[in-house]
This record gives structure tokens, sequence and C-alpha cells, in this order.
């Protein structure tokens, strides 16, 4: 969405063209974007001042993304406040104290974001400097699955597939990457590559199916990957149930342990939570960005995304290309499960695609699709949870206000000419709204 | 003579021109908006090629390809239908139609079907369908859909036997209709809202968030006022009139986003399911678990129509039941008169099939747009309350369990025409009943499976029973002028 640009077109629709006149139900503001996309750029280095620097700097996206962060966490403020006892009790006496009230109000505002933040990125009251850091690796570990099914949604996203079915599809690799984990006695270097294919296979086959459905009967991939997260769910708790999965002499869905050779070593050592599906995630970073922007199939996936019709008339299949972009994204979904079933303990269980495949969806829009943006983009993601449970355990915020802030995050950042509505920016210039909100 | 066929000819370029420099023109603004959906990029290039007519495609040497996804479906389901045969005994599968209302007029007896037999005449109707479904591939035809749901309802019937032959209870006919008419209730509410939003062109995902939303708003405000008033009367009137409201809280953010700023229509609908999911969630393990007054069961009342509440099996399930269920039979006759015979429905469809020509001709497109969302949007959030103050239940978290994405799968297969849609809803509905009686009833198959059967229903569904369904042309594009 940021790499390429194929809205350029639209600016070069009539240069000479009246906007009023042309579309008398534009607004102001729109017919203001039409007259700024037709006129010339300022690109002449010597008419730059302080002025036109402190112009770019208010017109940039990124203090529109700042702006965006911000102001979701003002409103998951005013929530935290509204849904919290003490303040119920301070607003019971406000026409006697009213100074109490606002005090009790900010009080509880930033001690929810102080612990969300010490629970997230660093922890003041630790013992030393293993202590201090621990919250950064536990964001680092929450964040991992999220990267690799954030990874998924975007390369979706590339070739204009929805794929909400990253709960399923991670489901289906947990059983698959787990079934490998415990039946094979191999060593560890063949095993746990052959856990984490597994993991990804198992995603695979389950994005194939709405992909060959998308291919051979036109099935809108949204309504089928949701309908196939169900069948998923039901299927993982048929599946711990049954003898294959279920531990010996359990009568609950609690899995076979996984065997010592398919456990992930961790990366900073046994203090820390973070496992080598960290570094596993930033190698599928990397593939996904050189699959993406330098492969041939990335070529076609990005064609089809953003146009399907001149994808076909200039040769390539679109079909086999949804195919294959389904496949891939299921696969990455896939390997988000591997971070939590190849762990010591009881691997695999019903709730091991958590909230993840949903909360990818919001991080690779956060990420604009773009692999880097959205590793990025998934880390804010896990602090915001790793925060969010310290949060809980501290203040009693329930953690829901985090799902609510991402969420506000998100919408936010996709207008950004809302966002400079809010604050009164100004519109960049040579940038039309179509162009911002793709 | 020549100078004028030169002029002409002249003339016609330059028009040609025009023409081309018009198309390059679409294509630009075609390129400016990301599909996301192919039926939608398919609807559109009908448009352009309009003038030809599915049979002019059949003419001189181009064939279209026959379509056999629909008998392959078939055929597989029949061969499923055959296990049934076979694994079927002579045993009998007891029906009993007695009703939840024992003061009815006509009572009918129990009835015992042979199960074996019975299977066996179904699959063959099957088999008669599946025959058919064949021979309109080979003639390039569409299969008419009354045949596919006929084979729907085989099958299914035929799988009810399979599960409930020899066993000794009754199986209560009366009882899975009436939970089929309360599971579909709110699939035909969020149907009928995605209806609303995507004739004017707007696809509405968030009908889930918006269900949740409602369910939620209305016990709490229900709540409130009972706790400010005493009055219960009063507390179920606002919870009836807090829960579309809080829909249109809700499709205010998709029409502000989506209208208005031209974000991605897919994009802000997740959102606004996130946002619901998580608020309601949040207020939930906040406000109303310190305050157990706050979430409060209260039931709306249930009407009944004096005759014909009478009629045998059916009366009691379709006129004996809550206020919002006739508000709902009010809300799909209304739709399917107003969306297709009266002004606003012409205007709506303008919006959603060509929004240029609406506005050419003095429609604003836009305005058309966000009313008609927030409308949608309101009867969504109406949907909601099903969940809670029509059935007596309190909120719990989550509570809407998938269902507006059925029911968006219910509308996209019922072809955007609300007693299509209507349908396809009761058939969800009617899927998920039968599933929750079998799990009780003690089903020889795993209980997770038949809570795989509506979501499998639906893959099947639409992948392949129903075939193409056309969307409004310019769903999911916003419309900048």
């Amino acid at each position: 969405m940021t790499d390429s640009n194929p809205k350029a077109d639209i600016k070069r629709v009539d240069p000479t063209m009246n906007p009023s006149k042309a579309n008398p139900k534009l607004s102001k503001e729109q017919q203001q974007v039409f007259i700024d996309a037709n006129t010339p750029r300022r690109n002449d280095p010597e008419a730059t001042s302080w002025h036109d620097t402190v112009y770019q700097i208010l017109s940039s996206t990124w203090l529109v993304s700042v702006l965006s962060v911000v102001f979701a966490f003002i409103i998951g403020g005013i929530l935290i406040i509204a849904a919290n006892a003490e303040v119920h009790v301070a607003a019971e006496h406000f026409t006697e104290n009213p100074g109490g009230f606002f005090a009790v109000c900010w009080d509880t505002f930033a001690k929810a974001y102080f612990s969300l933040f010490s629970g997230s990125v660093l922890n003041f009251n630790g013992a030393d400097f293993a202590k201090m850091i621990e919250p950064l690796t536990s964001t680092l570990t929450r964040a991992t699955p999220l990267i690799f099914a954030g990874l998924g949604l975007a390369v979706g996203f590339k070739a204009s597939l929805f794929n909400i079915g990253g709960q399923g599809q991670i489901v289906m690799g947990a059983l698959l990457s787990a079934l490998i984990g415990f039946s094979f006695d191999l060593p560890a270097g063949l095993l746990l590559p052959m856990c984490v294919i597994g993991g990804f296979v198992g995603g695979a086959f389950w994005g194939f199916i709405p992909g060959i459905l998308k291919a051979k009967t036109q099935a809108n991939e949204v309504i089928v990957t949701i309908m196939l997260n169900y069948v998923a769910l039901n299927f993982i708790r048929w599946a711990l149930l049954n003898p294959v999965y279920q531990k010996e002499g359990q009568n609950v869905p609690i899995a076979k342990p996984m065997s010592e050779n398919a456990i992930y070593p961790k990366v900073f050592g046994a203090a820390f939570t973070t496992n080598f599906s960290f570094i596993v995630a930033l190698i599928a970073v990397a593939v996904v960005w050189w699959l993406v922007n330098r492969s041939y199939l990335g070529f076609e996936m990005r064609a089809v995304g953003l146009n399907p019709f001149a994808a076909q008339n200039a040769g390539i299949k679109v079909n086999s290309i949804y195919l294959w972009t389904m496949i891939i994204s299921g696969g990455l979904c896939g390997l988000a499960a591997t971070s939590s079933v190849l762990v010591p303990g009881t691997g695999v269980s019903q709730d091991v695609a958590s909230t993840f495949g949903f909360d990818a969806i919001t991080v690779a829009l956060l990420g604009r699709s773009n692999p880097i943006g959205t590793c990025l983009a998934a880390i804010l993601f896990g602090a915001l949870k790793a925060g969010g449970y310290v949060m809980q355990a501290q203040t009693q915020t329930p953690i829901d206000v985090v799902q609510i802030i991402q969420a506000l995050v998100v919408m936010f950042i996709a207008a950004p000419p809302l966002v400079r509505k809010i604050f009164h920016l100004p519109q960049p210039i040579g940038k039309d709204i179509l162009e911002e909100v793709a | 003579m020549k100078n004028e066929n030169e002029k002409m000819k002249m003339n016609n370029n330059s028009a040609d021109l025009s023409a081309t420099s018009a198309n390059s023109v679409e294509v630009a603004s075609e390129r400016a908006t990301p599909e996301l959906k192919q039926d939608s990029i398919v609807a559109t290039s009908n448009v352009s090629q309009s003038s030809k007519t599915p049979k002019d495609n059949y003419a001189g040497d181009i064939v279209v390809p026959i379509n056999w996804k629909t008998s392959i479906i078939f055929t597989v389901l029949l061969g499923l239908a055959c296990l049934f045969v076979l694994f079927s005994t002579d045993a009998q599968a007891r029906f009993s139609f007695i009703g939840l209302n024992e003061t009815a007029l006509i009572q009918i007896p129990n009835v015992n079907l042979p199960a074996q037999i019975t299977i066996m005449v179904l699959t063959v109707a099957m088999a008669i369908v599946t025959a058919l479904s064949y021979y309109k591939a080979i003639q390039r035809q569409k299969m008419n859909i009354a045949f596919s749901i006929l084979f729907g309802f085989s099958w299914v019937f035929a799988f009810l036997i399979w599960q409930i032959q020899g066993k000794e209870t009754d199986f209560y006919v009366t009882g899975l209709l009436s939970m089929t008419m309360a599971l579909s209730a709110p699939l035909i509410f969020g149907a009928m809202c995605g209806m609303v939003c995507e004739h004017v062109g707007v696809i509405n995902i968030a009908i889930e968030g918006q269900l949740l939303f409602g369910a939620f708003s209305a016990v709490l405000s229900g709540s409130v006022i009972k706790i400010a008033t005493g009055n219960d009367g009063l507390a179920l009137l606002g919870g009836v009139i807090m829960a579309p409201i809080s829909g249109v809280l809700l499709g205010l953010l998709l029409a502000v986003f989506s209208v208005k700023y031209f974000v991605n229509q897919m994009i802000v609908g997740v959102l606004i399911n996130v946002l619901a999911t998580g608020l309601t969630a949040y207020f939930y393990s906040t406000i109303m678990t310190e305050n157990l007054a706050l979430n409060s069961a209260m039931k709306l009342p249930v009407v009944r129509i004096p005759i014909l509440a009478d009629i045998p099996i059916i009366g009691p399930v379709l006129f004996d039941q809550s206020v919002l269920i006739y508000i709902m039979y009010i809300l799909v006759i209304g739709l399917q008169y107003m969306l297709f015979h009266s002004r606003w429905g012409l205007r709506m469809r303008a919006c959603g099939e060509h929004p240029k020509a609406a506005d050419t001709l003095g429609v604003n497109v836009n305005r058309t747009r966000f009313r008609n969302v927030l409308l949608g949007s309101a009867i969504a959030g109406l949907g909601g309350a099903y969940f809670t103050i029509a059935q007596g239940l309190v909120f719990g978290e989550g509570m809407s369990s998938g269902k507006g994405f059925i029911a968006l799968a219910a509308m996209i297969m019922g072809g955007w025409k609300p007693l299509n849609a209507l349908a396809v809803a009761c058939l969800f509905g009617f899927t998920d009943a039968v599933q929750i009686l079998l799990t009780t009833f003690g089903a020889s198959i795993p209980s997770q499976f038949l809570l795989m059967m509506p979501y499998i229903v639906t893959v099947f569904a639409i992948a392949g029973v129903i075939g193409k369904v056309t969307p409004p042309a310019q769903e999911g594009r916003p419309y900048v002028g």
C-alpha cells in the first residue's frame, strides 16, 4: 500500500477541469484536495524555507500515525476512568469535592498506563538488570505469533485477499505441528524443523480450501474463512478428546506433551520466555519481504491485488495467484501456532489460537501490509498485550481495553483526513484522499 | 459528398477518441479502488458488456464451458446419503408433533417412520435432483433454486432419521421448528441490515458487532431504567429503543469512516467488530460484574394471534411469539416491497449499482449511503435485542457468536433479496437447531462434528449449490464523484 502507487493516475484525469463544476457534490475540503492534486508539486529546493519545513512536518504521514496512537490512548484512558470503582465513588461526592474527583481520575489514568508500560518495556522495580528487562522479552514472546499471523494477513492483502481465517489456520497448524512433535523420535536438529514445517503445512492446507473455492467457484474468501474458523475450532475440540492427541489416562482435553527434541531453544537464556520462534519470525519477515517485493510470484500477487483485470490481460493466471496467496497466507498463520505449541508442557490446547488470527488483521493493517511495518506493529501489539496483563493484575483494569485501543489506533491510522481534521493539520501537497486511505 | 464523408469519419474518430479517453478515465478510477471481491469485478465487467445477453454467448463457435460445480457437490452429498441408507436399520424413527401449546384445537398424532425405507425414498428423490443437475449442466442452464432447497431438505431429513432411528424417545418436530425460529431470528435481522447497507453500495461486515452491541445495550439500558423507575414495561421499552440506537452508533462509525472519508469498508467493518467485542467485554467485566442489577434478565411480552396460532404445527411457531418477531415479519415484507417498488428503494439501488448515474439524476449519493447505513445498522441493533430481552436472557460475553457473519452469508446466498435471504437464514437456523437437538438426543456422531454442521453447510452453499450471485455493482467502492 505504500511502496506502489496505483492511484497516481486519478489526479491526471483532467487538470483543466474545474472541480466545483465537474463535481458540485464535492465538499470544499475535497475540492481543495482536487486542486492540490492537480497543481504541480512544490519541489523546487530553493523555495524551501522554515515555513515549508513546518508545513511538511505537520502534513506528514508519521505525525498522523503518532497522533492516532495518542488519540486512541486518550479514548482508552477515558474508558479506564469510566469503569473504575474508585472513580465511581469519587463521582458520588463530585459536588462536595470536584478537585478530588479529577485527582482520582488522573491517578487512575496514570496508574493504568504506568503499569501498562512497566509490564511491556521496563520494570523499574526489578531487582537486577534481568528482572528489569524481563517485560521487554515477554513483549517479544507475545509479539511472535502476531508477527507470523500478521505477515500471513499482509501477504493476503497484497493480492487484495482478506483472510479472516487466521484462527482456523493457526489451529490446524498447531494440530499438525504437535502431531509430528510427539509422534516421532528424532534428533532435535531434524525434529524441530519438521514440526515448524508441519505448522506451515497445516495452516497452508486450511488456507488452500478457501483459495481453491475462490479460484474455482468465486466463493467469497471472507465468508469461507470465517466459517472454516468455526470448523477448525470444533475439530480441535474433537481431536483433543481423540486417543491420537489425548494424553493417556485423561478424560479432559489435554494433549500429549511434546518430545524434548521438538522444543524451541530459548534465545536470551533460560531466565526469559522468548524462544527461538522469534528468530524464525524475523527470518519469515525477510523471506516475505523478498517474496512480495523481489520475487516473480510476489510481483504477480501485487499485480492481481491492484487490478485483477489488468493482471489477467497481462497473462497472469489470476485464479492460481489467488490459490497460492491463500496457501502462503494460511501457512504463515500456521507458523504462528508453533511458537506456543513447541514449548515444554502440554503443547497444543483448545485455545491455542487465542485471538491471534483476529489481532493479526489489525496488525497487518497497522503495518500497511508491509512486512517490516507488520513486524513493528506486531511488537507494538505484543507490548500492549504483555502490558495489558500486568495492568489487569495491578489496577484491575480488564485487558479488553487493550483490544479497544488497538482497534481505535488502526481506525484512525486508516483515516488520515479525519485525524487531520481533529487536530487541524494541513493536507499534504499533491496527495488526494483516495491515495491516503488505501 | 466525399468531403462530408470524411467529415463524418473525422467526427466518428473524435467521438471514438473521446470514448476511449472516457474509458481510460474509467479504468483509472477502477484502478483507484482496490477490489476485495472478485464478484464485484465480474459484475462490473458484465456492466461494460451489458449489450451481450447470455444467449449471445452460445452463438457461433464460442461455447461456454460446462459448469459441473453443483452436480459434483450433489453427487458427493448423494454418496453420503447412500451411506445413511446402508447404515440404517428397519427401526422406527419417532416423530412427535405435540406442540408447546397443548391447547391447540387440532392435535396431530405421533408419526413413526420406518427408517430405512424413508431414507431410501429421500435418497431416490435426491438422486433425481442430482440427475437433473447433470442434465441442466450439459444444457448449460442454471438450475432452479427450489430443487437445491428440496435436495438440501431431503438430505437433512434423511440425516435426521438416520440419527434418531431406534431411539425410544420422541423427536419433537414442533420443538425443532420453534428452535429454528429462535435461532434464525437474529440471522434474519442481520441479513436485512446487510441488505439495506449493500444495496446502497456499502459492505457492512460489522453486523456481528452491531448485533452484539444491540444485545448489550438492550440489557444495560433496560436495567438502568428498571433501577431508576422500577417499571418493567418502561424498562423493556427502553431496551427496545436503545438497541437500534446503539446499532446506529456503530453504523455512524462505519458511515463516517467509509462514506465520508473513503476508508476501505471491509477494514472499518472488521475494526468495528473488534471494537464492539472489546467494549462489551470491557463493560461486562467491569460495571456489570460490579453491579449485577445492571445485567438483569427481562422478557418482552409474547403475543398470541388468536386464530392463526391454532394452525397445527406451524401456528404456534409463527404466531405465538415475542413482539420482536412480529416486527421482523413487517420488516422483511416491508423491505421486499420497498426495495423493489418504491422511490426510496430505487434510489438506494441506483447508488449501489451506478452511483454516477444516480448522481447525474440528482440523487446525493453519499448522503443516501450515509442514511441507509444508519438505517441498516439500526435493524442489526434491534436484532441484537433478540439475543437478550426477547428471550429473557442476561447478556453474556461474545453472545452473538459469529451470527452476524452467518447473516451476511445468508444475505449473499439469498441473492440480495429479502425473502430469499429469509429462506436461507431459516435454513441456517434449522441446521443449527438440528445440531442442538441431536446433541441433546445422544446422536451417534460426535457433538463437535454436529457443531460444525451449520458452518460446513454455509461453505457448501456459498461455494456450490447457489452458484454465482450478482452483488450490487459498485458495492464496496467509495463514491468520490
